[in-house]
């Protein structure tokens, strides 16, 4: 069996993005297109993560650590918002949310 | 020996970590798609431990699992979905999806035709990642030391704001 190289940890990170962008494009229902942007988050950190160890320096890792902080506010803001909306408008459909359209 | 453990290793993760996602964003109900997502999850910190990033294989699951997965699931159960669960799931946009979707699937193809000779990365410097926590905490007080705080600063924003919106009245 070949060896794991750099290459196959970023395959599977553009691998989860697309699925990630698959997920935020296509689906209708909010929580689960706040999941994908999760996804999307996990595929940066593993190439920072890839990275950090070919280039044997632990930035890549303080920076990982900097994204996981961002998810976390995205997720508290995302869902405060998803509530305030199910609140005034009782759908959680993206498709359905067209108050500020022309 | 201890390259076949380590193949057999990462693509064991990577079936894991795929799967999960690609069962997240297909599962009717949003329950089951945060528990694809926790098993998503648990397979990158897996892939943490295998790229000798100890710390964050411990954050990953300390934070993400058992922070905004919890996050997530007690909105689930606030918001009621069970009407959004018996409706269309996707958008009428999937079209665009598709199109996005295969540009990506090209630049894959491409590499993977190319395969790994494609990719050329400079080679590493003479640093090590072995005292793992004690690198990163001082790559985060020492080299870092301000968007540290920035970072602190944002979190503290992010909690306000959620409170806020989340309130009835202010």
């Amino acid at each position: 069996m070949l060896p794991i190289t750099t290459a196959h940890y970023v395959f599977l990170s553009a691998a989860l993005f697309t699925i990630g962008v698959i997920g935020v494009l296509t689906r209708r229902n909010v929580v689960i297109i706040l999941m994908s942007i999760e996804l999307i988050l996990n595929a940066v950190n593993i190439n920072l993560v890839a990275f950090s160890k070919q280039f044997l320096s632990v930035n890549g890792q303080a920076f990982a650590v900097f994204v996981i902080v961002d998810a976390a506010a995205e997720a508290a803001v995302g869902l405060g918002i998803i509530i305030a909306l199910f609140r005034n408008k009782e759908t959680v459909n993206a498709d359905e949310i067209d108050l500020m359209k022309w | 020996m201890p390259t076949v453990l380590e193949g057999l290793f990462f693509y064991l993760l990577a079936t894991i970590i795929l799967a999960g996602a690609i069962l997240t964003i297909t599962r009717r109900s949003a329950v089951h798609s945060a528990i694809w997502l926790v098993v998503t999850l648990m397979g990158v910190a897996g892939l943490y431990l295998h790229l000798h990033a100890e710390f964050l294989a411990a954050v990953q699951v300390l934070l993400y699992i058992g922070g905004i997965m919890v996050l997530f699931l007690f909105v689930i159960m606030l918001v009621n979905l069970d009407e959004a669960a018996r409706q269309r799931q996707f958008n009428r946009q999937w079209s665009v999806a598709l199109i996005a979707t295969i540009v990506l699937m090209v630049e894959f193809g491409y590499f993977v035709w190319k395969g790994a000779g494609a990719f050329t990365f400079a080679e590493g410097g003479g640093g090590s990642l072995a005292p793992n926590t004690q690198l990163i905490s001082m790559a985060l007080y020492r080299d870092y030391m301000l968007p540290f705080e920035i970072a602190s600063l944002l979190l503290l924003v992010a909690i306000m704001g959620a409170v806020i919106m989340a309130k009835k009245q202010i």
